[in-house]
């Protein structure tokens, strides 16, 4: 295993049935690194995001995270699960749970917090994501915008080291997907080890380490925004970058 | 008040029960005051087109010939407090039956002088249901009231001690068998269900089977049929000796029958729970036990309230049934009361009666139900 390498996929493979989703896709990242992957649809970016804290499991291969290999080990992928948060791109905030309790439920159930403690620490997330006099509302009586930095502060009320986010604002109106991207740059800024699905170019360019590309299961590229944007090297790469560049 | 609405077509039957006037009868009166005018309201919503008012005609002959025999019959000319003989001479009910049997109808076979403790039995427990059902009261002491209470019931309802008399419960009967029996069997088979649902689900092949085999075994065999079961072939399961009281075993009986079809209500409500909600709680690290009470139950029950409580009422209604295991439930107990030679015509104020006290209960349970689904909902409102 490489030098503080935080994930780690050798030669991952998964099947969905019969559909090869994942062809031996390996990948190793850094601690406080930022990458994010882009990839046409159907490519297998959710399926792979999705196997480093098993809500896929995959067939063939290693995942590493953190010194930590999941397996169909219970404890394992418990363990993994505590070290990484996840934001997902329809929210699935708890709709029946006010704001707060959103934020609070896992840290009191799981890491055993107390109470007062995780809810003073939960307001402190909630301020950074800018929603503090939202913390006794339901999800539901919020804006798209508000509710995705809900799902981001309830994720870091857990403490995570790692962060996955599966396309957080492509379900978002346009004039919100700037309150959210806001708030991941911040937390980037701040060191988070974050792997990123995303279209949004403009935060690929600012804020990745390295930029991954996939195609039909297959991670095609990998690079520095730089070398990917200005010079790529697969025709694959071209194409797509041609596509979503444009509009 | 003063709502347009174009005068209804079709639905005039259904906008007439509705209040809706429309605009063209109501009229505006010296100094601004808006006044109705129903025979404006019935010319434009009753007597709008010919089929309407054919409708209209129809549904009022109906009711001039339905609703004056009614009432004579149950009002006007009955007998309240007169003797059987009295109740022969008139041509309205007779609810003197009633007022005579009314201790045989709520107490059945329960020795006549001691009736005052089923009595009080089924008063402490009516009134601790009323209790539970109110929020202000969802407080960790009510479990404490209801150890308390049902302990009183037993001590009530049995006696032995603090000088009562040993009453065994073969002798039970009417309101008491009926109030405890639907409501223990709702109360057991309501977690039963909620498991049976979640084991339907289960990804391990044993406990599906089991659970799927169990609610389709349930929901395809009359309930009478199960109750008979339930009487005959327990005792057989146990060694010898052991006997298993003939009520517990219908109790038994009635819940089984009971989860089945709740667990087909809860698996409504748990299929219509999206996945990310599952995939949230999983990401979280919460446990599958974590997941199941604090994420999915609560927004599956919520829901599904209204076909849960739909299985309540069915339940409370089939406690009926247990006649046929020598049980004197309320509807058992009235109708013995119509066997006396003296009351024998009057059974139908019985009948009526006994409806009538099943109707109350059960018209509870839907309002309540009404309530707690408006209550349960709320976070859904904007
Ligand atoms: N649960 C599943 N069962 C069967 N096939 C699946 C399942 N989930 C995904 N797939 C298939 O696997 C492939 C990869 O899916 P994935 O969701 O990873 O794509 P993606 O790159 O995230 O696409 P998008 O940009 O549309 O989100 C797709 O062809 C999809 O149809
Ligand atoms: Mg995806």
């Amino acid at each position: 295993m490489s030098e503080n390498a935080v994930i780690e996929l050798r030669k991952v493979g998964k099947w969905y049935n019969s559909y090869h989703a994942l062809r031996d896709v390996s990948l190793t990242i850094r601690k406080g690194e930022k990458v994010v992957v882009c990839g046409p649809s159907g490519s297998g970016k959710s399926t792979m995001i999705r196997c480093i804290n098993r809500l896929e499991a995959h067939q063939t291969g290693h995942i590493i995270v953190n010194g930590t290999e999941l397996t169909d080990d219970v404890k394992a992928i418990e363990k993994i699960r505590k070290q990484v948060g996840m934001v997902f791109q329809n929210f699935n905030l708890f709709p029946h749970l006010t704001v707060l309790q959103n934020l609070t439920l896992a840290p009191i159930w799981v890491r055993g917090m107390a109470k007062s403690e995780i809810e003073e620490i939960a307001m402190m997330y909630l301020r950074r994501v800018r929603i503090p006099d939202q913390a006794h509302k339901f999800p539901g009586q919020l804006s798209g915008g508000q509710q995705q930095r809900v799902a981001i502060a309830r994720a870091l009320c857990m403490r995570p080291e790692i962060m996955l986010f599966d396309e957080p604002t492509s379900a978002l109106d346009p004039e919100m997907v700037k309150e959210v991207l806001d708030v991941m740059i911040e937390l980037a800024d701040e060191g988070m080890t974050m792997v990123c699905v995303t279209h949004e170019m403009g935060f690929a360019r600012s804020v990745a380490d390295s930029i991954i590309f996939m195609a039909e299961g297959t991670i095609i590229e990998s690079g520095s925004p730089a070398q990917f944007f200005e010079n790529p090297k697969s025709e694959r790469t071209r194409q797509f970058l041609g596509q979503i560049l444009e509009h | 008040m003063s709502k347009d609405s174009t005068p209804h077509s079709t639905a005039a039957l259904a906008a007439s029960f509705e209040e809706e006037p429309s605009q063209a009868s109501v009229t505006s009166l010296p100094g601004g005051v808006t006044a109705l005018k129903p025979f404006g309201w019935a010319k434009n919503n009753l007597f709008n087109t010919k089929l309407n008012t054919v409708l209209t005609l129809l549904c009022c002959a109906i009711l001039w010939f339905a609703v004056p025999p009614m009432v004579n019959w149950l009002v006007v000319n009955a007998v309240w407090l007169g003797t059987s003989d009295e109740c022969r001479a008139a041509a309205g009910a007779c609810w003197s039956i009633i007022v005579v049997k009314h201790r045989l109808i709520f107490f059945g076979t329960y020795p006549f002088d001691e009736q005052w403790r089923p009595f009080l039995a089924c008063a402490l427990f009516v009134a601790m249901l009323g209790v539970s059902g109110v929020r202000a009261f969802w407080r960790p002491w009510l479990a404490g009231a209801w150890a308390l209470v049902l302990v009183a019931m037993g001590v009530l309802m049995w006696g032995g001690v603090f000088g009562l008399t040993h009453v065994p419960n073969d002798k039970w009967g009417g309101l008491p068998i009926t109030l405890m029996l639907s409501v223990f069997a709702i109360t057991l088979a309501f977690p039963l269900s909620i498991l049976l649902a979640l084991g339907r689900q289960s990804s391990l092949p044993a406990i599906r089977s089991l659970c799927v085999g169990f609610i389709e075994l349930m929901r395809g065999v009359p309930l009478v049929s199960v109750l008979f079961m339930a009487s005959v072939m327990f005792p057989l399961f146990l060694p010898e000796g052991v006997t298993i009281d003939k009520l517990l075993r219908a109790l038994a009986g009635l819940t089984l029958f009971t989860a089945a079809y709740l667990a087909e209500a809860v698996r409504g409500g748990l299929q219509a729970i999206p996945k990310g909600q599952y995939e949230a709680a999983d990401a979280l690290s919460l446990s599958y036990w974590q997941k199941t009470t604090l994420i999915i139950l609560p927004q599956a029950l919520r829901m599904v309230i209204p076909p849960i409580v739909n299985q309540f009422i069915s339940c409370f209604k089939d406690t009926s049934l247990v006649t046929i295991v020598g049980l004197y439930d309320l509807l058992t107990a009235a109708t013995v009361a119509t066997t006396d030679p003296e009351w024998r015509p009057f059974f139908a104020e019985v009948y009526v009666f006994a409806g009538l006290m099943f109707w109350i209960f059960c018209f509870s349970m839907s309002r309540y139900s009404q309530w707690l689904e408006r209550m349960a909902n709320r976070y859904n409102r904007r």
